[in-house]
């Protein structure tokens, strides 16, 4: 189907359905429940989600095949989102001119950092792709405030031209349609949100993610990995291996570009802060952690980060009194005490113990995780399955890409 | 079915306990409700306390929460009462919330736009808060007030001392009980010429980011008024910690006055690097060399150290005070927490109550009724003597503190003391005032 | 004129840290290929030891002062430190204000057991991963290092100030021919400079001129080869690691009084002295400290008023720029040797 073999469709099916049900599957928890704390289904998140997950996948495209390990990602993530926030100050809210303008000029920023920054490779690579990023983080917060408007993000105020809006919505919309509205299915205790603004972010990255597998099954694709196992030996054959480098790179800008113009057609605001370090360290991170090579495994690493940064910074002492409430008094007080350090502000204590936890026990990042328990579920279940186990359960993305 | 702009969980709640059918939907429509996340029957209200909890100002955060719980445990009716004792209005009667009990949600901002605004939203969306509350930078609080307004619900918020706060960016939905750097400059100008006299000759380093440009604004005018020369605006990079390449310059630019426009750790490491290179045991233009900081808080001062003995700031409140208000508060703060609470602290705890009694004044939860209900409301006994929440730019208009540098601190809470109270009329100034220009409140949004 | 020497000495004390940072980085580089992004947190325990010390000898018992009162109106609690009720007020109001310098023997230590548990616990393990495991792993362990500190200190910055003694300034324009007050310098940055000076000449030194420093720059340039030779060369990198994260922690101890120690500090430093060590070439030592002076003293010549009122914002991106104009002329960096890190 569409181009793509069995084991890939299978793949895209599964992704598929993950994603249109994601407001049913992250919402597991009947909201009147102590662990309703953990439900991840509402519409922001569930954003979050997809977005961060086009921005690791197009970052993976780069990492993941050619090896070139970028530090400067956030950048392009970055003026994606300024420029779709001009294009509503300018234009109208309409989030299509703003994202196809977002992709073009994170396309041709990555062009020019791309072009300069390939001339060099491995670690060198990386610290010139890191300089470009935080030269236009740095700047972007002070010397460049008239365009970026600094400290505060770029928004829009109600003086700006907007010359096409006319009588349209005072917020992002899509022909009319409201990035922010919801519907709301109740079902008993549970409650599910349906946003127009996830499902708008969601066919962008399932098409993302289509795309990708296409470019890891193309001849483009084997070139890049080519290019990773031994650039050498490609130089000798005599082919120059630059061009196709530069086109992953802007490939996977283009991808970062167009995660910003959806952050900022859910929100519409730029900070300068989406273009610092740690934001490009942020995707390096999503992608090792996922699994850096698979197809996958960016999208999981950044489930997996955002949901750490989003619910657990929220639960606070008086939660954890709540969950343990059962308990005796003193033994309430002695888990609240254990539990503490790892919530609330102790969020990132937590995250970096999962980042050495995973990386030490899952070399191959989430994706390898999956592979051990469907592994461990096949042999379980019948011996000599082999390698046509169920797919139902766990899909084995990785082999066919592994380095 | 029905179509919404966001998701309204107190109702959907109480959808629920009214008895939907385990499989059938239940179907409410828009007019179930006239304006976001109301609680309608519920039997609890949520406040979102949207603060930073991990990254420099963490500790600032911290202080924030924990004068917010207090609040709530006042509102509830649990606790000694702090401040609703001595508020003028009375509205509030230590019963919670129009009969419902109040119960809040904490986040992390990381001092990050982005990060606040997804916390933010996640409050709304997720929790189904009433009204968000604090913060710790500038940039966050007009991203949070900017969101807030779009959703329909109150911001109050926060540390936040940029002019543009309740200027170019101000908003109908939402409030600010901190003052601003206009007012800063207002309040310590006067004292700063009393001390060192009117011909002095001014250097500013200044954070170069809007917070500090507005400041390093408001300061050098104020001054200017009062004839001091301004010898140069210096702009550092946020967060650069080595400040010595722009010390040096002041050494011999002869300037006799250094104006740090810096906040929290740029500010702590630049007075004590401008200590080091012996700024303050200079002499120049035959006049001792000196040091100011316009905006000093708590924390920054422990920071600091040494370094602020004898330097002059502002702030917007300080636990010495000795009004019964401050008295209320100190006590109960101090005895549930075991140390004396920082000026952010109060700004939180203030904000709080006085939404709840806005609520409670008004009547309805309605982000509406309580943004009427809070233009220009006078009261007295919050702190800072009587207040105004000015109706023309949401801008609270209260008595200012000249702070110094204690010399001989008796305990780690007495690094500060009040030099002067500086009455609320030197401080005000008309809503178009060019410092405030630009910004336009909009209509109120009830969101729904 | 003055102007200038003063920037120099800024971009000296500045580079003193970036050399010393990128000193250990490189070598941990060099000696296990390891891309260790828990550097920067090694350099931020560095200061909180000068903060624990401090602590430690401000340890009180404590005594009620009836004639005072604190903040809530209850009799005052005085705290006496120990160390004054062993040693008397006069020397134990000299051991806490010496604190800073005495954490560099209390630091060493405890740095060297840091990066020795460090190594053996987790980065032995990771020597044949890829480097962008490494980076997780140990960008995880920085994380997990920098909460534990958090934990304890909280996230504002202490004051830990340097002895009274070197508090002041020093003329050094008088002490060259120049005017009085032209080129007044901090005496601790100078201290900070000459300390500097020594701890990268000793691991110069140390590598040049012991058989050790030998075994371990041979192990370096081929480590099979040392390996072959029937030389333990794993147990020596383990050493190194520890010196590595000594001359980090070192680093961070006396840069205390001039950036006063939080939490974070060491992230701050983290991306620096990657672009330090880069910028000298990956696997030189003494790539690594000459690129710590040049950008320190560029970073200082950039803010020089006259500088951004050509180029305004210029002090904001002077050492990414460098750094770019230095990878595209010169490959590897200053001092790079062919194929370290190059794929």
């Amino acid at each position: 189907m569409f181009g793509l073999d069995k084991k890939d469709t299978t793949l895209l099916i599964v992704v598929t359905a993950l994603v249109v049900l994601a407001p049913f599957i992250l919402n597991p928890f009947p909201a009147d429940s102590a662990l309703a704390q953990f439900n991840a289904g509402y519409p922001d998140l569930m954003q979050r989600f997809v977005i961060f997950g086009i921005f690791a996948i197009g970052f993976n495209l780069l990492f993941g095949l050619t090896g070139y390990l970028s530090f400067g990602h956030a950048a392009f993530l970055g003026v994606g989102s300024y420029a779709a926030v001009w294009m509503f100050k300018l234009l109208s809210y309409n989030v299509v001119p703003a994202i196809v303008l977002a992709v073009i000029v994170a396309g041709l920023f990555s062009v020019l950092i791309g072009y300069v920054s390939l001339r060099r490779s491995g670690i060198y690579f990386s610290i010139l792709t890191l300089a470009f990023a935080q030269m236009s983080y740095n700047l972007a917060y002070s010397v460049l405030t008239p365009i970026t408007n600094g400290e505060t993000g770029l928004q829009v105020y109600s003086n700006d031209p907007q010359i096409l809006k006319g009588d349209g919505p005072d917020v992002t919309h899509l022909f009319g349609l409201e990035m922010g509205s919801a519907y709301t299915l109740d079902i008993g205790p549970w409650s599910f949100v349906f946003s127009a603004g996830y499902y708008f972010c969601a066919i962008f990255m399932l098409v993302a993610f289509y795309l990708a597998i296409r470019i890891f099954r193309s001849p483009f694709g084997l070139m890049l990995r080519a290019v990773k196992s031994n650039q050498q030996r490609m130089a000798y054959t005599g082919l120059n291996t630059r061009p196709y480098t530069l086109a992953a790179f802007v490939i996977s800008g283009m991808y970062a570009g167009l995660a910003g113009g959806l952050m900022a057609a859910m929100d519409p605001l730029a900070g300068a802060e989406r273009m610092q370090w740690t934001a490009s360290g942020e995707v390096v991170l999503m992608t090792i952690l996922g699994g850096a090579g698979t197809l996958i495994g960016p999208v999981l690493g950044a489930g997996f980060i955002k949901y750490f940064e989003n619910i657990f910074s929220k639960i606070n002492d008086s939660v954890l009194h709540q969950w343990f409430s059962f308990m005796p008094d003193g033994m309430e007080d002695f888990m609240v005490f254990i539990v503490h350090p790892f919530i609330g502000k102790g969020w990132h204590l937590t995250l970096g113990i999962l980042f050495m936890l995973v990386v030490i026990f899952l070399p191959g990042g989430l994706v390898e995780g999956g592979q051990r328990i469907a592994a461990w579920l096949r042999g379980r279940g019948k011996k000599p399955a082999g390698g046509s186990g169920d797919p139902e359960h766990h899909p084995k993305p990785a082999p066919h890409v592994a380095e | 079915m029905s179509k919404s702009n966001l998701t309204r969980r107190g109702v959907l709640k109480t959808g629920a306990v009214a008895g939907a059918g385990v499989a059938l939907p239940t179907i409410f429509t828009s007019s179930a409700s006239a304006f976001t996340n109301d609680p309608g029957s519920a039997s609890t209200v949520k406040f979102g306390f949207n603060v930073p909890q991990t990254g420099p100002y963490a500790d600032e955060g911290m202080d924030e929460l924990r004068a917010q719980e207090l609040a709530v445990e006042h509102i509830n009716g649990m606790g000694d009462g702090g401040m609703l004792n001595t508020f003028s209005s009375k509205a509030l009667d230590g019963t919670g919330l129009l009969g419902k009990k109040v119960e809040f949600v904490t986040g992390d901002t990381q001092t990050k736009s982005d990060a606040a605004r997804a916390s933010a939203k996640s409050m709304i969306e997720k929790d189904g808060v009433i009204m968000i509350n604090g913060g710790s930078s500038s940039g966050v609080a007009i991203a949070v007030q900017g969101l807030c307004q779009d959703a329909g619900i109150i911001f109050m918020a926060g540390l936040t001392h940029s002019n543009d706060t309740t200027g170019k960016d101000k908003k109908r939905n939402g409030f600010r009980h901190f003052f601003n750097a206009y007012m800063s400059g207002a309040a310590l100008a006067p004292v700063l010429a009393k001390q060192y006299g009117k011909d002095r000759r001014a250097y500013h380093l200044t954070a170069d980011y809007t917070w500090g440009w507005t400041q390093e604004e408001s300061i050098a005018a104020a001054t200017e008024a009062l004839g001091w020369e301004t010898v140069q605006k210096e702009r550092t990079p946020f967060g650069v910690g080595d400040y010595s390449s722009y010390i040096t310059p002041v050494l011999n630019s002869g300037a006799d006055v250094l104006i740090l426009n810096h906040y929290g750790r740029d500010m702590i490491n630049s007075i004590n690097q401008a200590v080091q290179f012996g700024l303050r045991d200079k002499m120049v233009n035959g006049k001792q060399f000196e040091i100011v900081v316009p905006l000093y808080s708590e924390l920054m001062a422990e920071g600091a150290g040494e370094a602020i003995k004898g330097v002059y700031g502002s702030m917007n409140w300080n636990w010495q005070l000795t009004d019964e208000g401050t008295k209320a508060f100190v006590k109960s703060f101090g005895e549930k927490y075991g140390r004396p609470p920082s000026n952010s602290a109060q700004t939180c705890y203030v904000q709080t109550v006085l939404y709840a009694d806005a609520v409670a004044r008004a009547g309805s939860f309605n982000p509406c009724a309580v943004v009427e209900a809070l233009e220009g409301f006078e009261f007295d006994g919050l702190g800072n003597g009587p207040t105004l929440y000015r109706a023309d730019d949401h801008q609270c208009f209260k008595d200012v503190l000249v702070m110094k540098g204690k010399e001989n601190p008796t305990n780690q809470f007495d690094i500060l003391e009040i030099v002067d109270i500086t009455p609320r009329a030197q401080v005000e100034y008309a809503p178009d005032h060019p410092m405030f220009a630009g910004g336009d409140l909009g209509e109120c949004n009830p969101g729904a | 004129m003055d102007a200038i020497l003063l920037q120099i000495l800024n971009g000296l004390d500045k580079g003193s840290a970036y050399a010393m940072i990128a000193l250990g980085l490189t070598l941990i580089f060099g000696t296990l290929g390891v891309v260790n992004f828990a550097h920067g947190a090694l350099f931020m325990i560095g200061a909180f030891c000068a903060v624990t010390l401090n602590r430690i000898l401000n340890l009180s018992y404590t005594v009620v002062d009836e004639t005072q009162k604190d903040f809530l109106g209850n009799p005052l609690k005085v705290d006496v430190p120990y160390v004054k009720g062993i040693f008397g007020d006069a020397f134990g109001n000299a051991i806490i204000d010496w604190s800073v310098p005495l954490a560099i023997l209390f630091s060493i230590p405890i740095m060297l057991a840091v990066g020795y548990a460090m190594e053996r616990g987790l980065i032995k393990h990771f020597y044949k991963r890829p480097h962008a495991d490494q980076i997780l792993v140990t960008f995880g362990l920085a994380i997990v290092m920098q909460e534990i500190v958090k934990y304890f200190f909280g996230a504002n910055p202490i004051p830990t100030p340097a002895p009274d003694a070197l508090k002041g300034s020093i003329d050094f324009g008088v002490l060259v021919g120049l005017d009085v007050n032209a080129v007044v310098y901090p005496a601790w940055r100078f201290v900070y400079f000459c300390f500097a000076a020594l701890v990268i000449g000793g691991v110069f030194a140390f590598l040049q001129f012991t058989t050790f420093g030998m075994v371990v720059r041979a192990g370096m340039a081929d480590r099979e080869t040392v390996g072959l030779l029937g030389i333990n060369i794993d147990r020596r990198f383990t050493i190194m690691f520890g010196i590595a994260a000594a001359v980090a922690g070192l680093a961070g101890v006396m840069y205390a009084p001039i950036n006063s120690p939080n939490y974070h500090m060491g992230m701050d430093f983290l991306v620096l002295s990657f672009v330090v060590v880069v910028v000298g070439g990956m696997g030189s030592l003494p790539g690594a400290v000459a690129a710590g002076f040049l950008l320190g003293i560029l970073e200082s010549f950039a803010s020089m008023n006259e500088v951004k009122a050509l180029l305004p914002g210029i002090d904001q991106i002077i050492i990414y720029l460098v750094a770019i104009i230095i990878l595209l002329t010169r490959p590897r960096g200053l001092m790079g040797r062919k194929g370290v890190m190059e794929d």
